[in-house]
């Protein structure tokens, strides 16, 4: 490409206006309890913390913060619940409350969505049509298995395991709580469920829905806190299983508390995902992938195609597009319908952002990130990416949860093999090619729990999702996603 | 030259970006600024077997008066006709921004021999046509004779001389995959094309969202490794203005500002100008208006 | 004030989302205790042509649907019985029914509606596979639905049995055109309602109703039926089925063979049944450094 021929302008000539969705019907609570045994409960110390708005810092509500007692109250609730009545249920009846539930949900989809935007900071089109219907959607389909179990498991006789204890992150808040809850449910469980502390409100939005939907007190709870609850759910005595999202680091440290004791796990922890573009790539599909991959959520996924991989020969060009596709993006007030990227979720993980982009400048690599004016307050970082980054770089390496993307090139199959399965992650990987073979054997050769060729980021109930190596163990969805709930022996 | 399919395009893919642009939400100024701009790229055409030459000076006066209490919108862009009604349209037209463009070479099927569509065109141009609609012949594309399309295109080129542009009609519909759709658009670029064109209009499916982000593709393409621009015209299909808007959107958001302007994007449609006048109303009032308060010509 | 006069029912049959009467234009009387309690249409051939052509028409965008959609169409249905439950129990006692026994026979066919619509998105996770082929191809299995599957319902449990023949052959895709109880048509319709009223797209349930044994052959030899799901208890008129519908290599089910009344009905086994099995290769590139010796 000449370097005589000037780059397109894609903004100053026709901009979109505000667009921005009403708040007319939402209405947030000022302070929310804890939801034990069937009902909202306050805190037995009333400590309650805060629900800060990351798009203008602030202050949404307060939230119950759930001490020892309360753990206590929720584990019994839930062991009470299951040696009761959820065990004494017909399976079929048991699937009508899931039923129950995802209907439910769908009804209130947009004010789950806005709640969840103004929450998190994830654009309203993501929540409106990404999050919501995903978790209504697992619900549905975890529904439909609770009296089939059988079918899952031949020759086995699958029992649930009693009360699970599930810590879920700030990234997808209301999805992550469908992905934990629908499962434990559809086997016969009862659940302990402790959302983000950033990010309670919508679980608490589906505590409401719970109890709409009649589930026999206890069955479900949701107990709102920080890290410190959190521990003390994994170290509870009568806890069965440990089902936890969230960093590497956590996860580890979770391993460490339940070792030798009997508690079933599953993790879904961290990731350095390679996306891999192929000089036989559809091109412009494929840098709609990447863009799919690290900017959308802001780049807080954990499977996030965060390591871009090109291939040589098409380098020039695909950064040409990649930088060109860039410039439609908006980012701004994730209530804005035209937002494609929005607050980053809290001051810590902005902090983190930096830092690491700090260290890629340190490091020797070349920076180049999205021209465009930010809000006044709030926490905010544009698409960011670097070139130039070799496989030692420690943005090659660490988990960023941002909108920050490493690109590396390689030249051959087995070289860009070898550099993506480089890595103690093994969440996801993309592969971008147009000969099928290729792709499948690619799929063979990755060390990665969910590989997406020629897409990216896709998402579906029955399909598995889960990690390899510190990415974490267990999978989620689909029939694999039953067994950790189950004794099979 | 070596025309083949070179460039993957991954249908799947496409119609995620389509998607995601379809979600665009235009409000207030915006939208009233689209509407506009759509409103200056409409080629109003009229193009069937019964057009008499009263129907076409009908028409032309619609081109240049859309709305008698809007004196500020824009005309439209220009009137397209079949080449018998090129002088009726050229003569009435005379003095006014609207172009006069043709359709030409055996519209709509391309089934004739060389001569007879170079012909029509010079005829055309003589009667004051300044914008040329070819059709490309798919037979010979689906037969793979590349060559023969890519010779037929720059030969019509040739003929309409340095002052009229050429249209080129891929007519989608009949070309299959979005690879081939590809191909036929490099193949129209290389070959001299001051447009690439996706229907007749004729058959379904005519121009779709999709399709239309494979062409614009192909265009980004040439800019990027030419310099040099190609202009861009979806046809048939488009009759309401929140459809419009979505093309337009994704000609923003592929192309950027240079395409957002008659001389390089252009619709084509007969009753879409008719919605986009209720819209710009409705914006101005804030009331959904009727049919019956619109001239149907 | 005078005594409200009831609007009586016209029970006609239900073809592509529509209710039109038999083209024949014939019927037959439903009694009770010797009095007249409807007119029912007696079908023929002719109605079981327009069925199947509009259960054809139906098949591709039914099976192109996605699974998870299947699922909520059904659920629906069960939704809208739900709401509907009296009219059914009214239907059901008019024909002779118990009571009591009515009841159970609606909430049992509601749940197991409910139970299937559990499936779609579920049999391939089953019965689907990835084979370990010997060669380097990545290979498949998955199952299909069949196409356009001629149901007669059973004669008992006129409203549970229906249902049994009609859901588990739908849900996988296939498009159906019913043969109603004879004896007990009643439910048949009102099924038919429902299901209109449930995002059921046009097609994909026809329900006829008439004499078995003049239909059943219509259907049993129609070249553009793929399978049968039959529940006949008369040995002739069944052979007579397996016979006619060998004239093109029909799949047929013999339904009664599972006991509809028990909960043993509800399985995936049955689904299957009414599909096909597709497997598909795909080379897999390996590098040099591995080898696979023939």
């Amino acid at each position: 490409m000449s370097s005589k021929i000037k780059a397109l302008k894609y903004n100053g000539k026709w901009d979109f206006s505000p667009s921005i969705e009403s708040l007319e019907n939402i209405s947030i609570q000022k302070e929310y309890q804890l939801f034990i045994n069937g009902k909202f409960q306050k805190p037995l110390a009333k400590k309650y913390f805060l629900s800060i708005n990351p798009t203008n810092e602030q202050q949404l509500s307060r939230i119950a913060k759930a001490d020892s007692k309360d753990v206590d109250l929720a584990v019994n609730s839930a062991r009470a619940a299951f040696n009761g009545q959820w065990s004494k249920i017909s399976a079929k009846e048991r699937a009508k409350y899931i039923y129950r539930i995802a209907r439910i949900i769908q009804e209130k989809s947009k004010e789950l969505a806005i709640v969840e935007t103004l929450d998190g900071g994830k654009p309203i089109r993501e929540s409106r049509d990404i999050d919501i219907p995903l978790a209504a959607a697992h619900f549905f389909y975890y529904a439909g298995w609770a009296d089939k179990l059988n079918y899952a498991f031949p020759n086995r006789n699958p029992k649930p395991l009693g009360v699970v204890g599930q810590i879920i992150p700030w990234n997808f808040p209301l999805m992550m709580a469908a992905w934990k809850i629908a499962p434990a449910l559809a086997t016969g469980n009862t659940v302990v469920l402790k959302p983000a502390e950033s990010t309670s409100i919508t679980a608490l939005l589906l505590a409401e829905i719970i109890k709409e939907a009649e589930l026999p007190p206890g069955v479900v709870n949701i107990i709102t806190g920080d890290g410190s609850t959190g521990n003390l759910i994994v170290n509870h005595p009568d806890v069965n299983k440990i089902a936890f999202t969230g960093s590497t680091d956590v996860g580890k440290s979770i391993m460490k508390s339940i070792s030798g004791t009997n508690k079933r796990s599953t993790m879904e922890l961290g990731g350095k995902a390679a996306n891999i573009i192929f000089q036989d790539a559809p091109l412009d599909q494929a840098v709609e992938g990447i863009i799919n991959g690290i900017y959308f959520n802001q780049g807080h996924v954990c499977c996030a195609g965060s390591r871009l991989f090109i291939q040589e020969s098409v380098y020039d060009v695909v950064l040409r597009k990649l930088k060109d596709r860039m410039q439609s993006l908006v980012i701004g007030n994730p209530l804005d319908k035209n937002t494609d990227i929005g607050a980053v979720n809290s001051k810590q993980q902005l902090a983190t952002i930096h830092k690491y982009i700090d260290i890629g400048l340190k490091e020797g690599a070349d920076i180049y990130q999205l021209n465009c004016e930010l809000p006044t307050s709030g926490y905010w970082c544009p698409p960011t990416l670097f070139t130039n980054v070799s496989q030692s770089h420690s943005i090659a390496k660490e988990e960023i949860f941002g909108p920050v993307l490493a690109i590396q090139t390689f030249r051959t199959t087995q070289e860009v093999i070898n550099k993506a399965n480089n890595t103690p992650y093994g969440l996801s990987a993309g592969v971008w090619t147009d000969k099928g073979s290729k792709a499948f054997n690619l799929a063979a050769k990755l060390k990665a729990g969910v590989i997406w060729a020629n897409t990216y980021n896709k998402f579906d109930p029955t399909s598995p999702f889960g990690g390899y190596k510190e990415s974490g163990h267990g999978r989620e969805g689909g029939v694999h996603g039953l067994s950790p709930y189950l004794n099979l022996e | 030259m070596i025309l083949d399919l070179k460039t993957k395009v991954d249908k799947l893919g496409i119609e995620d970006r389509v998607s995601r642009i379809t979600k665009r939400s235009l409000k207030s100024e915006a939208k009233l600024q689209g509407l506009k701009m759509i409103l200056s790229m409409i080629d109003l055409t009229t193009l069937e077997g019964m057009d008499t030459n009263k129907r076409v000076e009908q028409l032309c006066y619609k081109a240049t008066h859309l709305h008698h209490e809007f004196p500020d919108l824009p005309n439209v862009a220009a009137v397209c006709v079949y080449p018998n009604m090129v002088k009726t349209a050229s003569n009435f037209l005379k003095g006014s921004e609207v172009k006069v463009a043709s359709v030409a070479t055996a519209f709509p099927s391309g089934n004739s021999s060389l001569e007879v569509k170079v012909q029509e065109t010079k005829e055309a141009v003589f009667n004051g046509a300044e914008e040329i609609d070819m059709v490309i012949s798919r037979g010979k594309f689906h037969s793979g004779e590349y060559n023969y399309v890519f010779d037929e295109i720059a030969t019509i080129k040739e003929n309409c001389g340095d002052k009229v542009r050429l249209k080129v009609i891929l007519e989608t519909g009949e070309l299959g995959d979005y690879d081939h759709i590809r191909l036929a658009s490099e193949i129209a670029i290389k070959a001299g094309a001051d447009f690439i064109k996706t229907s007749t209009g004729k058959i379904k499916p005519a121009a779709t969202l999709p399709i239309t982000l494979v062409m614009l593709e192909a265009i980004k393409d040439h800019y990027y490794n030419t310099g040099k621009m190609v202009g861009m015209k979806p046809a048939g299909g488009i009759s309401n203005s929140k459809l419009a808007l979505q093309y337009l959107i994704m000609v923003k958001e592929t192309l950027g500002n240079l395409w957002l302007d008659k001389h390089w994007f252009r619709f084509g449609a007969s009753s879409l100008a008719n919605d986009v006048l209720m819209q710009i109303l409705k914006q101005k009032t804030g009331l959904y208006q009727s049919n019956n308060y619109f001239s149907k010509d | 004030m005078s005594k409200r006069i009831k609007v009586l029912k016209t029970y006609k049959i239900f073809i592509d989302g529509k209710f039109p009467r038999t083209e024949s234009g014939r019927y037959y009387q439903l009694k009770k205790d010797k009095a007249p309690i409807a007119n029912v249409c007696l079908s023929s051939r002719k109605d079981i042509r327009n069925a199947v052509l509009s259960a054809r028409n139906a098949f591709e965008s039914w099976s192109n649907k996605s699974a998870y959609n299947r699922s909520q169409i059904l659920y629906r249905i069960a939704e809208m019985m739900e709401g509907n439950k009296n009219q059914f129990i009214e239907e059901l006692v008019h024909q002779g029914e118990d009571s009591k026994k009515a009841i159970l026979e609606i909430d049992h066919s509601i749940d197991r509606i409910i139970y299937f619509a559990g499936w779609p998105d579920k049999i391939n996770s089953i019965f689907g596979s990835v084979n370990p082929v010997a060669s380097s191809h990545f290979n498949f299995t998955i199952l299909e639905p069949m196409g356009v599957v001629g149901i007669v319902a059973p004669e008992e449990n006129s409203l549970l049995g229906l249902i049994s023949s009609i859901i588990p052959v739908i849900l996988s895709g296939n498009t159906c055109v019913a043969i109603a109880s004879e004896t007990q048509p009643l439910c048949a319709i009102s099924l038919a309602e429902i299901i209109s009223n449930s995002d059921v797209p046009n097609g994909v349930v026809n329900i006829v109703t008439g004499r078995k044994d003049e239909l059943s052959p219509h259907l049993a030899q129609h070249m553009d039926v793929n399978a049968l799901g039959i529940h006949i208890g008369k040995k002739e008129l069944k052979n007579q089925m397996f016979f006619q519908a060998s004239n093109n290599l029909k799949r047929v089910v013999d339904v009664s063979k599972y006991k509809i009344e028990d909960s043993s009905f509800e399985s995936p086994y049955i689904v299957k049944k009414f599909m096909e099995a597709k497997t598909t290769w795909h080379p897999i590139e390996k590098d040099f450094s591995s080898t696979n010796n023939y």
